[in-house]
């Protein structure tokens, strides 16, 4: 049998009393984008947060290309081939773009400071950092710092980032979020032709036309629990989704 | 001539004390307030050695080995506390440092330990080794700087959890970063422990861990340079002039102000600002 990109099986989070996620289950195939939706507090950030280990399941296991990752930390699912493009970007200001690229590049020299320790050369990682910045549309800013870039740039940066890592599942967080509608168009656009270079991606997102446009398949969650999951223009048209998330006759 | 070689060792000591927190604060962005605990427990491993007859250069292992050990332990357990809260627990290091040290008589008590001997080589022979010992601890921090590790510095230093989505083990690169940084520490402890000849608790308190913390910040924390000059400069006017020595906290909080307040990036920060104005003029 071969192996699911991601597998979320039976996942459970509670906060206190509250619960943010209930028996929660699905699957990512290989080269898949899936839009993710729902309601304010339906429980999208706490699923990715899930998947990155920075929240542990009360229940249930998360499976990356058929290895059980539910016990690794963050950094380690990180290099087991996760990445993510955070919804409030944080690029690090003091290094140019290039850099903020070229260091997410670094592999396995970033788990030990004693193997980072005998390497100098940037090269090879800077080189990268240059194409995946012309793959977003930044080549011609690559030696700016973050902070003389306007924020559909700095979105792009996030993204640039999180595909050094050279991942096999990118998780996106509402990487259209404070965009004007043309840079939404391009961001889009960028996100649709990520599958074709090998990866599955995950987009949470409110902004719905371009999510529809982009995305042959949805996942829908509201109040921590899957509400739909299907193809696109089904699960559209299920009442339950329709007055769930769009507040429209069912 | 003997004066000028105690204040070129002095200063060579400062400096390698400096550059040693410079790696912890400077590089990877983790303020100790309590450093000076380090440069002790140098000092007293050096100096009781040496008083049962092993040479200089062989306590220094061991000197930095012992501070190098417990900057590990401080380091694991100030992993899960960051900016104010980690400088409260470094600076709690440094009271439970001498609060131990006055209670021990096998560390001489509030005494001290005095009649450290003098190394075989005297005093010019200990201002070289000195010198020598910041010539190589430089050297290994400028190539930190230059390679990945000090890459990934940079990111801890600004944001911990951006570094740590960007795939870099931040608890190890941290406890690096404190282990270096005492073992410089522990280094200078031993060279100073045969430079003064008697050491006390009180040599190794919380105003000596400030003092080298001004030494960072007004050379521009993070830069080495600006450490090395500021460190040199801020340890050898008080020899210099002696209303110095004797307002020398009151000196060194008024320059802590003001390079918090008019020159955060410190000398460093100040020259580069005067070479950009040149270049653009």
């Amino acid at each position: 049998m071969i192996a699911k990109r991601l597998q979320i099986k039976n996942v459970s989070v509670k906060f206190g009393g509250l619960s943010a996620l209930e028996d929660v289950s699905f699957e990512v195939d290989d080269n898949q984008l899936i839009g993710f939706i729902g309601p304010n507090g339906a429980g999208k950030t706490t699923l990715m947060r899930v998947i990155m280990g920075m929240v542990n399941p009360l229940s249930g296991s998360v499976l990356l290309n058929g290895r059980n990752i539910t016990n690794l930390t963050s950094v380690q699912r990180i290099h087991a081939g996760v990445a993510l493009g955070q919804q409030i970007v944080k690029p690090l200001r003091q290094m140019s773009l290039l850099d903020n690229v070229a260091l997410a590049s670094g592999g396995k020299k970033l788990l030990s400071p004693m193997r980072a320790l005998l390497v100098q050369k940037r090269h090879k990682e800077r080189e990268l950092a240059r194409e995946l910045l012309i793959q977003v549309g930044l080549g011609d800013h690559s030696e700016k710092l973050p902070s003389e870039l306007p924020l559909g740039y700095l979105k792009r940066l996030e993204v640039a980032r999180a595909l050094a890592l050279r991942p096999s599942l990118l998780l996106l967080d509402e990487p259209l979020a404070g965009l004007s509608k043309p840079e939404a168009e391009q961001m889009a656009d960028l996100i649709y032709n990520l599958p074709r270079v090998g990866l599955s991606v995950i987009l949470i997102e409110h902004n719905l036309p371009q999510v529809q446009r982009i995305c042959p398949i949805l996942y829908v969650q509201s109040n921590g629990r899957q509400l739909a999951f299907g193809l696109t223009k089904d699960v559209m048209a299920d009442p339950a989704v329709r007055q769930a998330y769009l507040g429209v006759g069912a | 001539m003997a004066y000028e070689i105690v204040v070129l060792t002095n200063m060579a000591i400062a400096v390698l004390f400096a550059l040693s927190l410079n790696v912890i604060t400077g590089f990877c962005g983790q303020v100790s307030l309590g450093h000076a605990a380090f440069l002790g427990i140098g000092a007293y491993t050096s100096a009781m050695l040496s008083k049962e007859g092993v040479p200089l250069i062989i306590t220094f292992i061991p000197a930095m080995g012992m501070a190098a050990l417990i900057g590990l332990i401080v380091g694991v357990a100030s992993l899960r506390v960051r900016h104010d809260f980690l400088a409260i627990t470094t600076m709690g290091v440094v009271f439970l440092f001498t609060g131990i040290v006055r209670k021990q008589e096998i560390l001489g008590g509030e005494i001290g330990i005095a009649g450290i001997p003098a190394p075989d080589f005297g005093r010019v022979g200990l201002f070289a080794t000195s010198l020598l010992c910041v010539l190589a601890y430089l050297l290994l921090t400028i190539w930190i700087r230059r390679s990945w590790t000090g890459f990934a510095f940079d990111s801890i230093a600004e944001d911990e959890d951006t570094a740590r989505l960007l795939g870099i083990n931040v608890p190890k690169f941290k406890l690096f970063a404190f282990v270096v940084g005492t073992a410089g520490a522990g280094l200078a402890g031993a060279l100073y422990a045969h430079q003064v000849r008697f050491i006390g608790p009180d040599s190794f308190g919380f105003v000596e861990s400030i003092s080298v913390l001004a030494m960072v910040i007004v050379g521009g924390i993070g830069s080495i340079w600006g450490v090395i000059l500021a460190a040199a400069f801020l340890s050898a006017l008080p020899q210099f002039f002696q209303v110095i020595d004797d307002y020398k906290l009151l000196v060194y909080g008024l320059l802590l102000f003001g390079a918090m307040r008019f020159a955060p990036e410190g000398i460093d920060g100040l020259l580069k600002k005067i070479v950009r104005r040149r270049a653009v003029k």
